[in-house]
């Protein structure tokens, strides 16, 4: 079938929701209370969208990559079966669980791979992670009916057409338990809803959910394009993900200049800056000025150690961030915060473009980390 | 490890009349719901309605036309009390964006935060926020006549503060923690496209946290005169030392022109 006539494209204006829940002692808990947080904000999504990654779920293949899938056609299926085993060792291979849920319909086929790259076709460590991009593009781009959804180690992303808390139940996400939990409630605008084109948008570790529309998409796929990055889900959203992994795993950025870069700084204010912090502004700009998002967002960005809240540099969409003991949430909306934890008091907006960084105090499968910042907020975030 | 949520704490939608006031418990209720019960309890006459478990419900209050009280024990959602005339709400927790938007007359008085465009389009009636508020407080808040929109901001506010504003007056206290020292804002962009209404700042701005079409003097005492009885409102609300907070500097934050962009369309 072709994807323009899968679903028709809904322009209305509203806003998606996005949540982030994530527990920095690296704890894991079942994905009831992110289904009930992004079930609050249903009033921001239509139905045409909702999706979930969850990190720390397949503890017993934290070593492998997992390859969620979206196949049109049992064809697909066996082509990119062929391409992994060509690739891969394939340790797992297994039918998604879902169950019959009402408004999630025509559901692709949902595969997962459990998948450890042939050690003769790659070297080191950074080479795998290129190794697996370079597979997920491929997938994506040469294979007619297969997506990737995720293809992380130790984390999967679980979207669809529908509410989200509909997508949740339809994926019995009560059933796995993570420690860091995103979810996302679709309201299309400008492109279509399709189950590629749900949130999480994922690149290895890599997710995004997004609120708001990225008016430079055009400018920041070609860029990407230069790097090996081809956008296939038809979602402005897929650039941030990109842009992630090539700015923080390919040219070791830091997070705030990640941020400096998507929602770099007003002209007349990196003018009105110290010397040297105008100039390193004025290099990232120069630099990766194509990777400046232009137009409204809230984003969360999230890895197996962090999830990042960011929002455009004049704030045109909202994010609300909240803490409680070892809990970090970031919202686009207070409410389920509280519904979600109901002992909760300390909440704060963030600025526009200063992001917010919950840290896994300790990786619950890296103990090299430990001892790792806990959470950086600068003091004029805490308005 | 488990998170219990708990889905069923008491029956949502129940109505309890005690001695004039009625009590609706909110929780998993929809905004039509509540609001189509709010409602109704209002044109009945009843003087105080308490809604609890609050929960991101919107538009509570919203198009009510009386002067009824209504207590919210959670955390409201947008747009609450959007286009209202006359009712009182009180709020116990933080609220979240478009508080009074357009709101015609009455009173929000909210015991914590609250998020982005409080106030957008104001054109009467009072709101007191005991701390901060987000971006885009006052946009387009706008006064004819004896209708005249006033915001009291307890602690901070974000960037744009008053953009576009038209009338009405605002006053931001910057109180912080328990120093409650005088601060110096961090917003940007303040007053941008101002053309009406008046902004009181107890604190410092640079200058080029304003906008173009804004200009900052230091307050008189007249001016101060003027503010005081909203100041003393406040501290009433919220038990703040309005003599001392009056003891410090104001700005006053003012349109330069009534017609900024008078000049940008015609020809």
């Amino acid at each position: 079938m072709l994807r323009e006539a899968r679903f028709r494209d809904d322009k209305e204006f509203s806003g998606c929701s996005i949540f982030g829940m994530m527990n920095v002692r690296g704890e894991r808990f079942n994905g009831e209370p992110v289904i009930t947080a992004i079930a609050n904000m249903k009033e921001r999504s239509n139905g045409l969208g909702g999706g979930f990654a969850a990190y720390g779920i397949y503890p017993q293949y934290a070593e492998l990559y997992c390859f969620h899938m979206m196949y049109d056609h049992q064809g697909a299926k066996e082509e990119t079966e062929e391409f992994f085993r060509s690739r891969f060792e394939v340790e797992g291979a297994e039918v998604i669980p879902i169950r019959e849920c009402e408004g999630v319909d025509d559901p692709p086929l949902l595969w997962r791979y459990f998948l450890r790259p042939r050690e003769n076709l790659v070297c080191s460590e950074e080479d795998t992670d290129d190794f697996v991009v370079q597979a997920v593009m491929h997938v994506n781009v040469k294979i007619e009916g297969a997506f990737v959804f995720s293809s992380g180690k130790n984390m999967g992303v679980f979207k669809g057409v529908g509410f989200p808390e509909d997508i949740g139940r339809f994926f019995r996400l009560e059933e796995y338990e993570g420690y860091t939990w995103v979810a996302h409630g679709r309201f299309p605008t400008n492109t279509q809803g399709w189950w590629g084109g749900a949130h999480p948008f994922n690149i290895l570790d890599w997710s995004v959910v997004h609120n708001g529309e990225i008016s430079s998409y055009g400018i920041n796929r070609r860029y990407l394009e230069m790097f090996g990055y081809i956008c296939t889900l038809h979602t402005d959203t897929e650039v941030i993900a990109y842009g992630v992994d090539l700015l923080l795993r390919r040219h070791g950025l830091s997070i705030r200049d990640m941020a400096r870069i998507f929602a770099a700084p007003l002209w007349t204010e990196i003018d009105r800056m110290p010397p040297r912090e105008r100039e390193v502004h004025t290099a990232l700009r120069q630099t990766y000025g194509s990777l400046l998002l232009n137009g409204p967002f809230s984003v969360i960005i999230s890895n197996r150690h962090q999830m990042i809240g960011l929002t455009d540099r004049i704030r045109l969409r909202p994010l609300v961030a909240g803490r409680n003991g070892d809990f970090m949430y970031i919202s686009s909306e207070e409410a389920p915060i509280h519904l979600v934890d109901d002992t909760l008091r300390e909440t704060w907006i963030p600025q526009g473009g200063e992001p917010i960084v919950a840290e896994l105090r300790k990786a619950a499968e890296e103990p090299e980390e430990a001892g790792a910042q806990v959470i950086t907020i600068p003091a004029t975030d805490r308005a | 490890m488990r998170i219990d949520v708990d889905h069923h704490a008491g029956l949502p939608g129940v109505f309890v009349r005690v001695d004039g006031k009625v009590k609706i418990n909110a929780r998993h209720m929809h905004y039509r719901e509540l609001n189509n019960m709010v409602k109704a309890a209002a044109s009945e006459g009843v003087e105080e309605i308490v809604l609890e478990n609050v929960y991101g419900q919107r538009y509570i209050g919203s198009g009510i036309r009386r002067p009824v009280r209504i207590v919210v024990h959670g955390v409201p959602g947008n747009d609450l009390g959007a286009f209202m005339d006359g009712p009182r709400i009180t709020v116990d927790r933080n609220a979240q964006d478009g508080v009074g938007n357009t709101m015609n007359s009455g009173l929000i008085v909210v015991h914590g935060r609250a998020g982005d465009i409080v106030a957008m389009g104001m054109r009467g009636g009072k709101i007191f926020i005991r701390d901060g508020v987000g971006y885009r407080a006052a946009i387009h808040m706008k006064e004819y006549r004896k209708f005249r929109p006033i915001l009291v901001i307890g602690g901070d506010t974000q960037d744009f503060l008053g953009e576009y504003m038209a009338g009405g007056l605002v006053i931001v206290l910057g109180l912080k923690g328990k120093g409650r020292r005088k601060v110096k804002f961090n917003a940007r962009h303040i007053g941008t496209g101002m053309h009406g209404g008046t902004i009181f700042l107890r604190g410092e701005v640079e200058d080029h946290q304003l906008g173009k079409e804004a200009a900052a003097v230091p307050a008189t005492e007249e001016d101060k005169d003027f503010i005081r009885p909203f100041v003393e409102e406040y501290a009433g609300y919220f038990g703040a030392n309005a003599a001392e907070i009056m003891g410090s500097d104001f700005l006053k934050v003012y349109a330069r022109s009534h017609r900024p962009f008078g000049g940008l369309y015609a020809y």
